[in-house]
This record gives structure tokens, sequence and C-alpha cells, in this order.
């Protein structure tokens, strides 16, 4: 029925004698404009409804494994709950959130992942920003560069902290070796609380700083010739354009690159976990740089406190909005300066 | 709506399809794959799975192959998980929830209390099970499996039981005898003499050696050795006094604080590096270790390693088999455990892939008690093990033995022995970590 064309319903040409719907009706026309009004409103329904379906896998898919993982969590986080018995839960309110205010471990995870977070974020930044300026240059090979930085990115976490375990390595480590050419002593990468911070946070920057080239190039290549010409009439040097020309042009991009790599280093894990294989989510022997992603999974998976676990991973998604909410501010007071 | 036209029927069964996929992914494929047959496939059989960690071996050494062509009607699959962290608080949810389960599955020396003391009525009492003889296992493993009220939820698979590898070209150099006989002798019966002999072999060690890799294995070690740890036996916490906590503790300090280690992690890359270079010239080891010891020191190192039997027995590492209530295939399951964990299977197991048997009918099989390992000095590790399996105290274990350890290794003794802290600073970290990690 449905295949039918349109053009056949015109009111004026006789209904085809094989269609059976034309004989049921009180009349022809009368049968005809009934079909033409289901038609159309079939037509209106299915324009109203069918992009609902089209985007409705993403939301079922986002509901049974966004939405409720995050409610389960919360509620999970009331409770005392073991993962040795993840069925019996005991109501305990909010002891699992105020036991974390007195918990050092908790405090230290936070001081961790936040100086970790600018040791890391910072140096990648400024490094991506300069790498970008170097490669927006005109030059020979430019697409072997461009492919070339973001390749850290496309390495795997572990196969990259494994290696860098292997480089600051205390004893045969090539960061020590080459330290060692210099006369600097051989340095416990993995036990110092400084040093092994800044070996976790070289990891981040390796991988990362390609990556943030890549978008500050993106954007740089949308900077306006003229202001660069403009600048270069009125006696701006190479520098002088970047820091007058590029960089405030790049403003909305470098701040979504800082809000991006402030997530990314909120919910650092992997590196930390490998860089000591066997000490794993404590973070070193001290807890010195175990992370909040550290903690989290030392009480949930390592200790078996779901509970526990839970308020750890709601506080981390309330201070992600916390820095959401700064971020904003930042965003409004920029917009209006301009 | 009941008047469903040609494109609605044609949308709905579009998104019928889609739901289908999706309670497809949301349907938890582990262990599953049988479930729309039945658990038979195409030729009739029952397919039995079996979740294991790391590597087992039972493929390896054929023992499988062997079950299947002696019972036709039965597939075996293992699916294996490398590392126990991850497959353990797996196995604790599907067990929690009742599904996704194999028939069989391991479980981990260091977990055991833990899962007799908790999950026990959510597993088959094996010690009923066909083929079960209660009297081919080592006592002390048998009665590791079995709950307070006498069900054994696990069958022993291997065990641990610890000698001590030594360099013999180091030992020669600083002046100590080679042959494994007199080595076992300098330190036997106490770990303080085997510190002593550490101090001997400070004093003339070849340059950038040293006589133990970490003090944590020294740790390790002496508390594996003891029958009463961090649980009494009324299953009461006592890890902060018990007698064994404070004398592997002081051990361990002896050797980070008196320099007779290398001060390196197990396991860690710069360990296997220290393996390779030969950097220290003892570590405690069960029969696994040795094809570590053999992997990682390479062919350059062959006739310097040797055996000899520790100052205590002690037990490390080992596991058990389990089968879930809510197995598919309980029954055939059990029997299949049962003959996995049968003497001849062990022992063929231990020839094929070091693990040596729990079941002690099996040190008396020729694979077990004429076996020598050629890398080591062609030493009777047949002999040296079984003599250690039988010396080897009851130990009693409770639920958080592992937790407890891992942070007085891990953390305690780490923070002496790397950071340079002192013993009691360690002590209290360790003790602050721990009991941070015990409340729920």
């Amino acid at each position: 029925m449905a295949s039918q064309p349109d053009t056949a319903a015109a009111p004026a040409a006789p209904p085809p004698p094989s269609l059976p719907a034309a004989g049921k009706g009180g009349g022809p026309t009368a049968a005809e404009d009934r079909r033409r009004a289901r038609r159309s409103r079939r037509y209106r329904r299915d324009v109203r409804w069918s992009p609902y379906a089209f985007v409705a896998p993403f939301f079922v898919l986002f509901a049974a494994f966004g939405l409720f993982p995050l409610l389960y969590t919360g509620w999970a986080s009331l409770h005392r709950v073991e993962l040795t018995d993840p069925t019996h839960m005991e109501w305990v309110g909010l002891r699992n959130y105020s036991r974390l205010w007195e918990d050092d471990f908790f405090w230290n995870a936070l001081r961790n992942t936040f100086t970790i977070g600018v040791i890391s974020t910072v140096p990648q930044l400024l490094m991506a920003l300069g790498i970008a300026h170097l490669l927006n240059y005109r030059l020979r090979g430019s697409m072997f560069f461009r492919v070339a930085i973001l390749t850290p990115y496309a390495t795997s976490v572990a196969a990259a902290t494994l290696v860098f375990v292997l480089l600051f390595g205390r004893d045969y480590g090539m960061v020590n070796w080459l330290l060692g050419t210099v006369g600097i002593d051989a340095i416990d990468w993995q036990n110092g609380t400084w040093t092994s911070r800044i070996a976790v946070s070289t990891i981040v920057i390796w991988r990362w700083t390609g990556y943030n080239a890549l978008i500050y190039l993106a954007a740089m290549q949308a900077v306006p010739n003229d202001l660069y010409e403009s600048a270069a009439l009125d006696g701006a040097s190479r520098w002088q354009q970047f820091i007058h020309v590029t960089i405030p042009s790049l403003r909305p991009t470098i701040l979504f690159t800082i809000v991006v790599s402030t997530i990314g280093a909120t919910q650092l894990f992997g590196e930390p976990l490998l860089f000591n294989g066997s000490t794993g989510a404590s973070g070193g022997a001290d807890h010195q740089y175990q992370t909040l992603g550290l903690y989290l999974y030392e009480q949930g998976w390592v200790n078996l406190h779901l509970g526990r676990a839970s308020a750890i991973a709601w506080a981390m998604f309330l201070i992600l909005l916390l820095i959401a909410a700064v971020n904003a501010a930042v965003v409004r007071r920029l917009r209006k300066s301009q | 709506m009941r008047r469903s036209s040609g494109r609605f029927r044609h949308r709905a069964v579009v998104l019928a399809a889609v739901a289908a996929l999706l309670t497809g992914c949301a349907d938890d494929g582990g262990g599953d794959s049988s479930s729309a047959s039945g658990g038979t496939d195409a030729a009739g059989r029952t397919t039995i799975t079996v979740g294991v960690f790391g590597v087992f071996g039972y493929k390896q050494a054929g023992l499988y192959d062997e079950y299947m062509k002696e019972h036709p009607d039965i597939y075996i699959k293992e699916t294996s998980i490398e590392r126990n962290e991850n497959y353990y608080p797996q196995l604790l949810t599907h067990l929690g929830t009742g599904s996704g389960l194999a028939d069989i599955q391991a479980v981990e020396v260091a977990n055991i209390a833990e899962v007799t003391a908790t999950q026990a009525d959510k597993l088959v009492d094996l010690s009923k099970a066909k083929g079960v003889r209660r009297g081919d296992f080592i006592p002390w493993k048998w009665q590791q499996g079995t709950t307070k009220d006498g069900k054994t939820v696990g069958l022993g698979t291997d065990i641990g039981p610890m000698a001590i590898c030594y360099r013999k070209d180091l030992f020669a150099k600083a002046g100590l005898p080679t042959d494994r006989e007199q080595v076992g002798r300098l330190w036997a019966g106490d770990w303080g003499t085997y510190l002593e002999t550490g101090r001997k072999y400070q004093d003339k060690a070849p340059d950038g050696t040293s006589f133990i890799d970490a003090a944590s294995g020294v740790y390790n070690a002496v508390i594996s050795s003891s029958a009463e740890t961090y649980y009494d036996a009324r299953g009461k916490l006592i890890y902060k006094d018990s007698p064994a906590v404070k004398e592997a503790w002081d051990h361990a300090m002896d050797a980070a604080t008196g320099k007779l280690t290398a001060r390196l992690q197990q396991f860690q890359k710069s360990w296997d590096q220290a393996l390779a270079n030969g950097t220290f010239a003892t570590v405690s080891c069960p029969p696994w270790m040795l094809g570590y010891i053999k992997e990682k020191a390479g062919p350059k190192a062959a006739d310097q390693w040797d055996v000899a039997a520790a100052p205590r027995p002690g037990n490390w590492g080992g596991s058990f088999l389990t089968v879930p209530t809510a197995a598919r295939h309980k029954d055939e399951a059990a029997e299949l455990a049962a003959w996995l964990t049968a003497p001849e299977q062990q022992a063929k197991l231990f020839e094929k892939q070091a693990s040596f048997p729990s079941a002690q009918a099996a040190y008396t099989l020729p694979q077990v008690s004429d076996a020598r390992h050629p890398y080591f000095g062609d030493a009777p590790t047949g002999k040296i093990f079984a003599a250690a399996a039988r010396g080897v105290p009851t130990q009693i274990l409770g639920p958080k033995d592992l937790l407890i350890k891992q942070n007085i290794q891990d953390v305690g003794i780490l923070q002496v022995e790397q950071q340079g802290k002192s013993p009691e600073a360690g002590w209290k970290a360790a003790v602050k970590s721990t009991d941070n990690a015990l409340d729920q």
C-alpha cells in the first residue's frame, strides 16, 4: 500500500480497481481522502519520531553503561558493601564521605593528583604551543613531522610506561647512565618523592604533547594571514608576532586544551599504576605518587571495599564539576574583557 | 498502534534488532558461549569450562587432551586471565551474581581463606566428589581449602615449598662452601644464621654483589615458614603483636639496615636485570621460581645456580580448584577437578611444568622422586622440595592475609630498604596503611 506512487492519489484520477481499500470505502473520493490523511499522518509521525529512533542507540547505551553505573555507584557510596558480597548492602548514610574527610591517604592522593597534574600539564601545553608554532612555518616534510609528533599518542599507556620504567631504572636505566656521564650520581626515580612524580609526569608529557600540538596547529592555521602581514609591516619580530598575534587568536583553543588536560590529569591512572609494577595501586612505598584514580582502584579492587571506592569516585566527579564551574567562570570573564 | 503499516513493521524489526544487539552486549559473555546450545556442542559433547589465572599448565602438559580421550562425551575449554589481581575480583562478582562462572574456577592460595570463609555456600563440597581421596593430599593443603564446619570447597593443585637458590660462583669468591649439602647446613634450622652467613658473605663479597635480592624476600620466607601469622586459631586479627610477624619483620630489617640486600623488588624489571647480571647470591625459591631464574639469568649463568634446603621449610604459592554451585555441569566439573588434582596428574604436571604436587602420594612416583634440574647443577629438586613440603607447618590462614602482607612488604619494608627510613617509621607506616585497607 505504501509503495503506491503519490501521483496516483491525485483526486481527479479514478482509483485503480485492483486496490481492495477502494471497494470497501463509503465512496471512491472519501476512501481516497482517508488514505491520504492517513499517509500524511504517518509521514508526520515519521518525520517527528524517526530521529529519536536513530539517536536512541546512543542513549540506550549511555543509560546502560554511563548513567546506570553513575547512579549505582552513588547508591553504593551510601552503603557499606564489600566485593566479596556485593549484593549485601548496609546503609551507612554519608559515612563513606565523612571518613574521606579524615582520610590522610585521600588527601595525599588529591595533593599528588594536583602536583602531578600541574607538573605534567603546564610544560606539556607550553611545549605543544612551541612545537605547533615551529610546525606552522613552511618547512620541508611537514607532513612527516605532524605524523611523527602524534605517534606517542597512538602508543598504548602500558607499552609506553614499561619502556619508561626501563629508562628510569635505578641500576641499569638510561636516564641514570646519561646523568652518570655528566657526573651526577644514580637517582632512585621510583622511590624518591619528587623524582617519582617527575618520572610519571614525563610519561604523560611524552604521550600528550604531540596531540595538543596538533590541536594548536589546526587553530594557528585558521589565524588570518593579514594579521601577521600587518604585524610584520609594523616591524614586529617573529617572537612578537607569536606573543601578540598567535596567542590571543588561540585563546579559546588554549582554554579548551587546558580543560581537557585537567580532566585527563584528574583521572590519571595507568601511568602511576604501571610505574612500579609490584607495589601497584599503592603508588610507591610512601604513596608518593598515588593519584585519586589509583586510590579508588586500591580501595575497590585491592581492598575490596566497594562502598568506599564509590565514595571516592563521586568525590572525583564532584571535583571535576567544580573544575568545570571554575572554567566556565573564567570563560565568561574572558569574553567580557574582549 | 494495532494498525501497523508495512513501514512501521519494518522499523519495529530494526528496533528489535538493535535491542537484541544491545541485550546481547549487556549479557555477560564470559564463559557463556555454550549457553545457546545448552552446554553441548555439535558432536553432542558436554563442554566443561575451566577458568584460571596465568598459566596452570594443564593444557601445556596435555592433561585436557588425555581426559577428553578417556571421556569422549566431554569437551574442555580453558579461559585464562593473566594476573590474579584482575582474575580474583571478577570471580567474586561472578560468584555474587551467580552468572558468568566457569564450571571450574581456580583460586590462589592467598585468597583461599577468604573464599572458604565468605563464599563456601556458593561452592560445591568437593570432599564427596567422585574420585577424591583425602589421604592423597598433604594435610595442611587439604586444611586450607576446607571450611570450619568441614566442607572442602577447594582441591589443592600445586604448592610452593621453599628452598634457597644460590650462586656457586659468588659463594666460592666469598669463601663460602658451594656444595648444596654443606650450604644447607650453614643455616639449618634458623633464619638468624642465614643472615649471619650473609654478613660473612658481605665481608668478602665480590664487587657490586649482595647476599640477598630484597628484604621483602626475607620477610616472605620467614613468615611463610611460621604457623600462626596474622590471625590466631580462633580467627582473631593479631598481626600487630604476632611473634611470627615480629620475627619476620626483624629479620627483614636486619637484612635491609645491614646492607645485605641488593635493594630490589622481586619480579620488577630491575630484578630481572640483576638476575641476568648475577648481582645477588641467594634468593628463597619455590619450585616455580626455578624456571623463572633460568629464563632471566639465561644460558650464560648455567652451572652457576644451585638449590639448597631453606633454614626452615615454608610455603609460597599454590592454588586450588573450586566448582561453583551455579556451574552448568557441576558433577562433570567436580569429577574433572578430582582427576586433575589426583597424584598421577600432579606428577605429570610437575614433570612438564614444574608445578610441585600438593598430593603427597605423588612424591614417591618416579616423575617426582627422580627429578633433577640440569640448570641448577643437576640438583635433586624432587627430593629437596618434597622434604620441604613435608616440613611446612599447617598455617593458620585468614581472609585478609594477602592485604596485610602486601602492606607490610610494599609500604613498610620498602620505606626502610629503599627510602632509608627507620624501622620504627616503616612499621608505623605499614600499620597505618594496613589498618586503612582492612577497615570496611
